[in-house]
């Protein structure tokens, strides 16, 4: 039910600039991902639009008002943490009641709000439960229902997935996916460092590195059309390869990107040579990391099972169509 | 089979390494606390006194209560349950110890709240906050007793001059203010004491959680009483059981302080006077026997009431 403006918003810290002018618009009910390395401002970014730090320069607008001196709790966002950050006295019950008590709703409102979010989280058996009775994917299914229950204009997640084991967080992750179609109004503001996490989940990824925006668009975008080195190494898994040197200078430039994925192998025939350093087999995949002559350590992935081990010879061929060239300032060069 | 015998010989070594472990506590325990206790509680069954303690003989309950007839169908209960001033200091103990446990208990959660937050300077108030709990108690019981002297005395100077008394007040001597001058000497001196460990309590919170209040629109005040406080109230609990059983024996302040009154006689000082300065060596063990039994039974009932995790299980 909201859009969300940013208007040059910065944050700095005394002296220490943090944010910097950051132009951003979300739509009424995108799903959008901040995504960056620890450090970008990502969190900060998510915490000035919940009011949870304040904003030092620049404006922010939900549904067209400013909202830079609104009370967290005025702004119509819920939020959920990393750390869950559930009340450890209170029952399940009364985690997710607790917020609804202040907006002054009726006793059986709000039983009806929370049992509908309980319902839709599958977390009804719990209610009568304190959260260190839980696992941590049921406490952080708690912390999403006690969001929900609010019912927010602004859905505000803050790298929920990362204190959970590597299963559960493809559930989750899976969860929160489903939320997003089930609540087709609501905007959802979700930061990780998990470029998978990004890609899976977003209708927009917004990367930040360094205290601004790198680039702004939808995971194929991003992956096809990076606007810089930095998103073309960041998106993308494993990492695209990087090249000096004389490959990139027969090109014009400064950098030469070819993922993984875009290089096929040959025992024979190809444009590079070179040694076979280590096979990663992954079932699914097959990683080769290839010392080529005279270009330098690249990355191969394979689809399935690769018979090449590690000391064989072999050829690699870069696809043309998906070479991404850079220039010294790391900008792309069109091809 | 073998594999169950193997098991069991590794916990058999391990139990015997422990005991090995805590036999030099147990033996220490046993020398400073259980012998002399349970010397005071054989004392308080004999006829001892200080010059004659090797002849001490087995005299019953004679000590602590004891019905002796006249011979005419009239007689009098003598012992410490019939005496007066041993009332009164039970009376003046236990005055003294819900009085200034409550005080420090409020006030030290007051400080705790504010060393909690983030300020210019905070290490130093810390730091400073602790001084009264850092002087030995003689030295700061001596140093209030003269600045509440009662001609010479601060305190009734500064009073007098912003005129809220007209005359002196013997705060130490006179019966209406004794108790008081005490209590406010060990608030003054303990409060730092129950903030250290209160605050101790507070750091312990989560601080995701007020972010979450935040969002959750919860105003300052119920942050505190349906956040902080259940919260907090764990080490707050442990913090007035510690501070009772001090409270409960207290000797030093009174002593020092305000000697000789009845105002202010506590059961450690009455035990003192007998078992030295009467010479009723029996008669103070005794009141020894009787304050640990008191001491005990309000500590217990205290954790039973309030249900206090001792064992950490809820936490």
């Amino acid at each position: 039910m909201a859009t969300v403006e940013l208007k040059n918003v910065s944050k700095s810290y005394g002296t220490v600039e943090v944010l910097r002018d950051i132009n951003l618009e979300l739509e009424q009910g995108e799903f959008v991902v901040f995504v960056g390395p620890s450090g970008c401002g990502k969190s900060t970014l998510l915490r000035m639009i919940a009011g949870l730090e304040d904003i030092t320069g620049g404006e922010l607008r939900i549904d067209g008002q400013p909202m830079n001196d609104v009370l967290p709790a005025k702004r119509g966002i819920a939020m959920v943490f990393q750390s869950y950050a559930l009340y450890p006295h209170m029952t399940v019950f009364e985690n997710m009641a607790f917020g609804l008590e202040q907006a002054r709703l009726n006793k059986a409102e709000i039983r009806e709000r929370v049992e509908k979010a309980a319902k839709m989280l599958q977390i009804e058996a719990f209610l009568d439960r304190k959260p260190k009775q839980l696992s941590g994917g049921q406490r952080q299914r708690v912390a999403i229902g006690r969001a929900i229950t609010c019912d927010p204009r602004v859905f505000l997640f803050d790298e929920p997935l990362s204190n959970l084991d590597a299963a559960l967080r493809v559930d989750t992750r899976l969860e929160i996916a489903s939320l997003g179609k089930r609540l087709p109004d609501t905007t959802m503001v979700y930061v990780t460092h998990d470029q998978v996490e990004a890609m899976t989940l977003a209708d927009r990824i917004v990367v930040l590195n360094g205290g601004i925006v790198e680039q702004v668009g939808t995971p194929m975008e991003l992956y096809e059309r990076p606007a810089s080195q930095f998103v073309a190494g960041f998106i993308g898994s494993p990492r695209m390869n990087f090249l000096n040197g004389t490959v990139a200078a027969a090109h014009g430039a400064e950098t030469y990107g070819i993922r993984p994925e875009h290089i096929s192998l040959s025992p024979d025939a190809g444009d590079w040579r070179g040694r076979v350093i280590l096979t990663e087999r992954l079932g699914s995949d097959t990683f080769v990391h290839v010392e080529v002559d005279g270009v330098g350590p690249v990355n191969v992935r394979i689809e399935g099972r690769s018979e090449v081990h590690a000391n064989d010879e072999v050829h690699l061929t870069p696809d043309p169509a998906s070479v991404h060239l850079f220039d010294a300032k790391g900008r792309p060069i069109p091809g | 089979m073998s594999k169950t015998v193997q098991k069991s010989r590794l916990s058999r070594s391990r139990t015997r390494s422990a005991w090995l472990f805590l036999a030099p506590m147990l033996l220490t325990l046993a020398i400073v606390a259980a012998w002399p206790l349970g010397r005071t509680i054989w004392f308080s069954f004999t006829d001892a006194s200080l010059d004659l303690m090797g002849e001490a003989r087995f005299v019953g309950f004679r000590n602590y209560l004891e019905y002796v007839a006249w011979g005419d169908g009239e007689g009098q209960y003598y012992g410490l349950l019939a005496d007066a001033r041993w009332w009164r200091s039970v009376w003046n103990t236990i005055l003294f110890a819900v009085v200034s446990v409550s005080f420090e208990t409020v006030f030290g959660l007051i400080i705790a709240l504010v060393l909690n937050q983030q300020f210019r300077g905070r290490g130093l108030v810390r730091a400073a906050v602790l001084i009264p709990w850092a002087i030995p108690t003689i030295v700061s019981a001596k140093m209030w007793a003269w600045m509440l002297h009662d001609q010479f005395g601060i305190i009734n100077d500064m009073l007098q001059t912003i005129g809220l008394i007209a005359e002196p007040i013997a705060w130490t001597a006179s019966p209406d203010t004794a108790m008081v001058a005490v209590l406010m000497v060990d608030i003054w001196k303990t409060t730092p004491f129950m903030a250290l460990l209160i605050l101790a309590g507070l750091q312990m919170v989560p601080g995701d959680i007020y972010e979450a209040a935040k969002l959750d629109g919860v105003p300052p005040w119920r942050v505190f009483r349906k956040i902080t406080l259940p919260l907090i109230m764990p080490a707050v609990l442990v913090a007035v059981v510690f501070r009772a059983l001090d409270a409960l024996r207290v000797f030093d302040i009174v002593y020092v302080l305000t000697p000789n009154t009845d105002a202010t006689r506590t059961m450690s000082v009455f035990a003192r006077e007998n078992l030295f300065d009467y010479d009723k060596f029996a008669y103070g063990s005794a009141a020894s026997t009787l304050l640990f039994l008191v001491i005990a039974l309000i500590t217990i009932t205290f954790i039973m009431a309030t249900r206090m995790d001792l064992e950490g299980k809820r936490s």
